[in-house]
């Protein structure tokens, strides 16, 4: 058999094109792993990994929650105490819909090594939720109606404050003082003057201190702070940070509950220090929108950004703020704005620089927030070199201008409409110069905050640290300090706000600095001429 | 004289339409080969439809791992066997089950979210052609014209015989 040249085209022919084809796909991919290890290389951030907890060994810690409205529902449940009547919801739900995980996400939660023993709320009807779903054959969850009481009774070693913001400092004081674990929510303080007494009180006590700020678990921010010591942004001038929300919900009108008389609720109780006013169902569910018992924006939600960025940042208490807003968008009675937006000034604050020494100095931190358009609008860290979207997941991009990168954008090895570097903690890897494909999905916001693969929620991560520091000790992710320059902060942008001018802070004498004839606590708690 | 011209035309144009979609394959295949950080996590995750809950669950671990071994290992065989015409038929219907998997996955159904597409599809998309194309490949094989095929086709048979 003879096989002529036409045969071996033929029957051959397919090799030479599968070779070419291997070829031009191997070559290509691996030129653009180089182009991406050589990013990657030159940024050289380290996507960080969850922190070890020491376990809590020995005798359960005994827990009490002071406040189970929203709020302490929701604690009561990252500790691994859901009431029934929500777990039939979520069984409802999770019926209706298969992809509804509440359920099953709160039944995969690791259980942590605590008691529920006590309850304090001044509203009968969940006080006795609490009691009916909370105790066991073991241990029945006492009641008691006043917080004083709880603290002092032996039956807590540590206790949860979710309470109105004017009952957060009196009550995490007493703790502390008698030697109780608190966990308060923010904002830690009401006024500028218990800021101070809770500090003087958390640096006196040995037990531990927790401010709310359950997002500081939140591990792309701990990889942002990477990025941002290594001055991948480099000097960053602007952050912008905003709030949008657009229903009665995030409006703080709550749903007014049929059993709530003064019967069942101890209204001097709630009142405390507020002005007396007669029983009041509004005021007593909705009570985010009035000064007496909240802070509106710059107290419930303006807190969460500055804790974001003073988490990666560190850039402690602005030198000043300016703030101006209205009741724009919802005028029932309450007196404190739902529009607002707050510019923060740091003269002194720098994350380094790629230029010539002493061009660049100085950040605004801006705070934009309307209650009436839910358009998301991303957090933006912007800095000379490169521009980064923070959130769970983290995208950077370079900046066209770039000092540090001019050579690689010259090379078109970077592109300002493309991002350098991406990182989502549900990916296996971070992705440097990610197609098209990948910023979809990223943008999809697909990632939860996963572990070992397991969608977990932060605010179990933060009590988790919390009750696992009053036994083994360390430091808390969101103590005294990073408490205090929240509280400072959400005040200075109250009193801005009220009083319509710009408020100062002086680093030296750690204190707003003094305007004439002007209380600022009484500023602070009330009404003034903003109210409808 | 017509059939026969109308039969070579096709026979051509068959084993054009085979080593495309060889090409193809093989190309996707070699891509993910070399890049060790590919995963088909994003594409899984996002799955819509029928079978979403199937997908979604392959995009876990340990399955994971499994399903990007898998993917690369069947692109690749799907484009080797058809680019050199050798067990074609049995690349044709690994390429249709590959096929079908990616249609499934993010169907072109008009009330499901078209993820990430650059045309407009009403139920058919390329996937489903590409498949269609795949079915067609199997029921006619082309290796004993252009392919090991015609090698092994010639060693076994007399030349006298050959067509």
């Amino acid at each position: 058999m003879k096989w002529t040249r036409r045969d071996a085209l033929k029957g051959l022919g397919g090799i030479p094109i599968l070779g070419a084809v291997w070829w031009a796909g191997a070559s290509n991919a691996v030129s653009k792993n180089k182009e991406r290890s050589a990013i990657l290389e030159q940024l050289n951030i380290q996507p960080s990994l969850p922190s070890a907890v020491k376990t809590i060994d020995g005798a359960a810690v005994k827990v009490g929650i002071i406040g189970f409205g929203i709020r302490g529902e929701q604690l009561c449940r990252a500790l691994g105490f859901a009431t029934k009547e929500w777990l039939e919801d979520m069984r409802l739900a999770a019926e209706e819909d298969p992809n509804h995980s509440r359920l099953k996400d709160f039944l995969n939660q690791d259980k942590l090594n605590v008691q529920l023993t006590a309850v304090c709320d001044i509203y009968d009807v969940r006080a006795k939720r609490v009691i009916d779903s909370f105790s066991d054959e073991t241990t029945k969850v006492v009641r008691f109606r006043n917080y004083k009481e709880m603290i002092r009774s032996g039956k807590v070693d540590a206790v949860i404050i979710a309470t109105p913001d004017h009952w957060h400092a009196p009550m995490a004081i007493d703790a502390l003082n008698n030697g109780i674990h608190a966990y308060v929510e923010k904002p830690m303080t009401h006024t500028i003057e218990e800021t101070y007494l809770l500090r003087d009180a958390a640096r006196k006590s040995k037990a531990v201190l927790m401010v709310g700020h359950q997002h500081r678990q939140t591990l792309s921010f701990q990889t942002a702070q990477d990025i941002v010591e290594k001055g991948v942004l480099g000097h960053v001038s602007l952050v912008q940070t905003n709030t949008n929300r657009n229903d009665d919900n995030g409006a703080w009108n709550y749903y007014l509950e049929e059993e709530a008389t003064p019967q069942t609720i101890d209204w001097d109780q709630f009142l405390g220090t507020a002005p007396k006013i007669p029983f009041n169902k509004n005021h007593f569910f909705r009570w985010r929108k009035w000064w007496a018992y909240g802070s509106g924006l710059s107290g419930d939600l303006l807190t969460h950004d500055y804790d974001r960025l003073n988490c990666v940042l560190e850039m402690g208490i602005p030198n000043s703020i300016t703030a101006s807003g209205g009741i724009y968008t919802h005028r029932d009675g309450r007196n404190v704005p739902d529009v607002l937006q707050v510019n923060m000034e740091f003269p002194n604050f720098s994350t380094g620089s790629s230029q010539k020494a002493g061009k660049e100095k100085g950040m605004t931190f801006v705070y934009s927030a309307t209650l009436g358009n839910g358009f998301s609008r991303p957090t933006i860290l912007m800095g000379h070199d490169g521009t980064m979207e923070l959130g769970n997941r983290l995208t950077i991009w370079p900046d066209g201008r770039s000092t540090k990168y001019a050579d690689m954008l010259e090379a078109e090895r970077m592109n300002p409409g493309i991002p350098m570097y991406q990182y989502n903690p549900g990916a296996s890897v971070p992705d440097a110069v990610s197609s098209a494909t990948s910023q979809y999905f990223a943008d999809k916001g697909l990632m939860w905050t996963y572990i070992n693969g397991a969608r977990v929620d932060s605010t179990f991560l933060h009590l988790r640290e919390w009750l696992s520091n009053t036994r083994n000790g360390g430091k808390v992710s969101c103590g005294i300090d990073e408490g205090f320059d929240e509280a400072i902060t959400a005040h200075m942008t109250g009193l801005s706000y009220k009083l319509g001018r710009r408020i100062d802070w002086d680093p030296e004498l750690q204190q707003i600095v003094p305007i004439e004839g002007i209380n600022f606590d009484e500023v602070l708690l009330g009404s003034l001429q903003q109210e409808t | 004289m017509n059939q026969t011209k109308k039969r070579w035309q096709l026979k051509h144009s068959m084993v054009l339409l085979r080593l495309f979609i060889g090409w193809h394959f093989l190309y996707e295949g070699v891509i993910k080969l070399y890049n060790p950080d590919w995963t088909s996590f994003g594409y899984l995750a996002t799955a819509q439809g029928p079978f979403e809950s199937f997908f979604l669950f392959m995009a876990k671990e340990p399955f994971i791992g499994w399903a990007d071994t898998l993917n690369w290992m069947a692109l690749m065989f799907v484009g080797i066997t058809l680019i050199l015409g050798f067990y074609e038929k049995i690349g044709a219907l690994v390429g249709v089950l590959l096929l079908a998997l990616y249609y499934f996955s993010h169907p072109a159904f008009p009330w499901l979210q078209q993820l990430n597409v650059e045309g407009s599809y009403w139920f058919i998309n390329k996937n489903l052609i590409e498949l269609a194309a795949c079915l067609v490949l199997y029921q006619y094989p082309t290796g004993q014209f252009f392919g090991i095929k015609y090698l092994l086709n010639k060693k076994e048979q007399p030349k006298t015989e050959t067509v």
